[in-house]
């Protein structure tokens, strides 16, 4: 009983972390259908960030990896991206390889490609007892964060005025700027709140592991990119719902697979995506108006 | 009846995608307060000059000027700051969100307060809408929408409202109160440009009709002399215009 709910909260809690992830592409793609992989390095530069400012207070070194992956993000629009933005989908998605690589070699250059150590928080490593149960304090607060972030992020696009425009850009971007909603505003946006989410994920991964590393970011990204498909590309619940069970799965199966099959969970997981795109090309949450931006 | 000075003047307006000339040297001038329609068969470029004047394409050639401004070189978002408003071909109401969120991004532009009040003025003006405020605009019909659409448009308060082809896909009953609204709008002192492949529904409402096809305007006029004018099936249909040097006649 006692090991079923710890596989369970630790599926939840790895689910969420991939949600997170999810999510900043799902926003991207939604507004730019730009698949940005360059997500990844927010996520590293983020990490890079706490390593950097490791021994100052636990808030500024968050409140630094958050600026830092925020401007990050918002550069690489202007720079990369904006200038793309009629661009095909094609090319868009080429330029966000180019702008990860680049990134991440230039990481390699500055610090090296050496994993280092990064005891960030140690006291999550702990655990706790609930009900009986000793659960990992790191889990909870992983879970707890990513329903925390979900809720704010439903809030700003539910209630504030420019998250009206990103979800009305998000669905036909010509006609909201027909409508006088500016598109340099809502790409920025997407990009600045992509750089939060990358961050938050950053400071949960660097507890899990302990260590930061260049590739760091690229390897959640692609797992979560998968999840955004199962999901449906362009749909916010959807990227979140695919991240999450993409997450999720892979340790439900690392714990249910024969030790001998364990190796191979991600094939198991991406069975799973083939059978899901198999009968559901869509997604499971298929996106709306799927239209040309303009 | 008169009108006031030019609002909307096209000259020369050329309006290619790739090799294909969509508005072949096209001259167009709406006077503030009337109600001018084009009406020509499909693939006419009708369309291709609304979305010019919209500053959704830009031209390949030829000027547009609003109010005696010229609207080259201004980004999309910034035509309905000017004043102009349009209603697309296939209405374009977001689907996913709701009736009331599609209002408000009619008002995107305005920064005044009273948008709550304009927009119970048309909740009571379209009682459907009212109704609905709260469901995703996908659930309303065809006819709906097209309230929708309009009252959206009218939310940014232009000065010139361009439709396209409101009329397209709803029963008789609906084309009648649409139009029913046109008048009443037009009432109020917006100019109007409408785009219509319906010809016998726009002489009821315009003061003014440009017969639109292959990318020109064929024959125009006051819409009294163009309803009667034996001319008309001809050039909307494009039967052996040029031959007969109507392209340059009636105007």
């Amino acid at each position: 009983m006692e090991r079923l709910v710890q596989i369970l909260v630790d599926a939840v809690s790895v689910g969420s972390l991939y949600a997170l992830t999810a999510l900043g592409i799902g926003l991207i793609f939604g507004v730019m259908r730009l698949i940005n992989f360059a997500q990844g390095e927010l996520i590293t530069f983020a990490a890079y960030t706490l390593l950097a400012l490791f021994g100052l207070p636990v808030p500024v070194m968050i409140f630094g990896a958050m600026v830092v992956a925020v401007a990050l993000a918002v550069f690489t629009e202007r720079a990369a991206f904006r200038p793309l933005r009629n661009a095909d989908p094609t090319t868009l998605l080429i330029s966000s390889f180019a702008v990860s690589f680049f990134l991440q070699k230039l990481l390699i250059l500055a610090v090296g490609s050496r994993l280092k150590g990064l005891d960030f928080l140690p006291a999550l490593g702990h655990e706790v007892e609930l009900g009986g149960i000793r659960l990992q304090l790191l889990q909870i607060v992983t879970i707890v964060v990513g329903v925390v972030v979900l809720i704010a992020l439903t809030w700003f696009l539910k209630a504030t005025r420019l998250g009206l425009h990103m979800r009305a850009a998000a669905e036909d971007f010509r006609m909201a700027r027909v409508l006088g909603v500016r598109a340099n505003s809502v790409i920025a946006m997407a990009f600045a709140l992509s750089g939060i989410l990358a961050a938050t994920v950053s400071c949960l991964i660097v507890v899990q592991t302990g260590v930061v590393q260049p590739r760091m970011g690229l390897q959640l990204v692609i797992i979560a990119f998968v999840g955004t498909v199962i999901g449906g590309l362009g749909s916010l619940s959807g990227a979140a719902l695919g991240g999450f069970l993409v997450g999720a799965g892979s340790i439900l199966l690392q714990a249910s697979l024969p030790p001998e099959l364990r190796a191979f969970r991600e094939a198991f997981v991406f069975i799973a995506v083939a059978l899901v795109l198999l009968f559901r090309p869509q997604g499971l949450i298929p996106a709306r108006g799927l239209r040309e931006r303009f | 009846m008169s009108f006031g000075a030019p609002l909307l003047e096209v000259s020369g307006l050329v309006v290619r995608y790739g090799a294909i000339a969509a508005v072949r040297g096209v001259d167009l001038s709406v006077a503030e307060g009337e109600i001018a329609s084009i009406v020509g068969p499909n693939g006419a470029g009708k369309t291709s000059l609304l979305s010019a004047a919209a500053g959704i394409v830009t031209p390949a050639q030829g000027k547009i000027a609003f109010a005696g401004k010229p609207l080259s070189g201004l980004v999309l978002e910034d035509v309905v700051a000017r004043g102009i408003a349009l209603v697309p071909e296939g209405r374009h109401i977001f689907a996913s969100l709701t009736v009331m969120e599609n209002l408000l991004l009619g008002a995107t532009v305005r920064r005044d307060g009273a948008v709550p009040d304009d927009i119970d003025r048309y909740f009571s003006m379209f009682p459907i809408l009212a109704e609905r405020r709260r469901q995703p605009a996908g659930q309303l019909s065809g006819g709906e929408q097209q309230q929708l659409a309009i009252a959206r448009a009218l939310l940014s308060r232009p000065r010139f409202l361009m439709l396209d082809e409101p009329s397209l896909g709803l029963a008789p009953t609906i084309v009648d109160q649409v139009y029913a609204v046109l008048r009443a709008i037009s009432g109020q002192g917006v100019t109007i440009l409408l785009v219509e492949q319906n010809a016998e529904r726009v002489f009821g409402v315009a003061n003014r009709v440009y017969v639109m096809s292959g990318g020109e305007f064929v024959l125009s006029g006051a819409a009294t002399e163009i309803r009667g004018d034996p001319r008309f099936d001809a050039a909307y249909f494009g039967v052996g215009m040029h031959a007969a040097g109507w392209a340059t006649s009636g105007r």
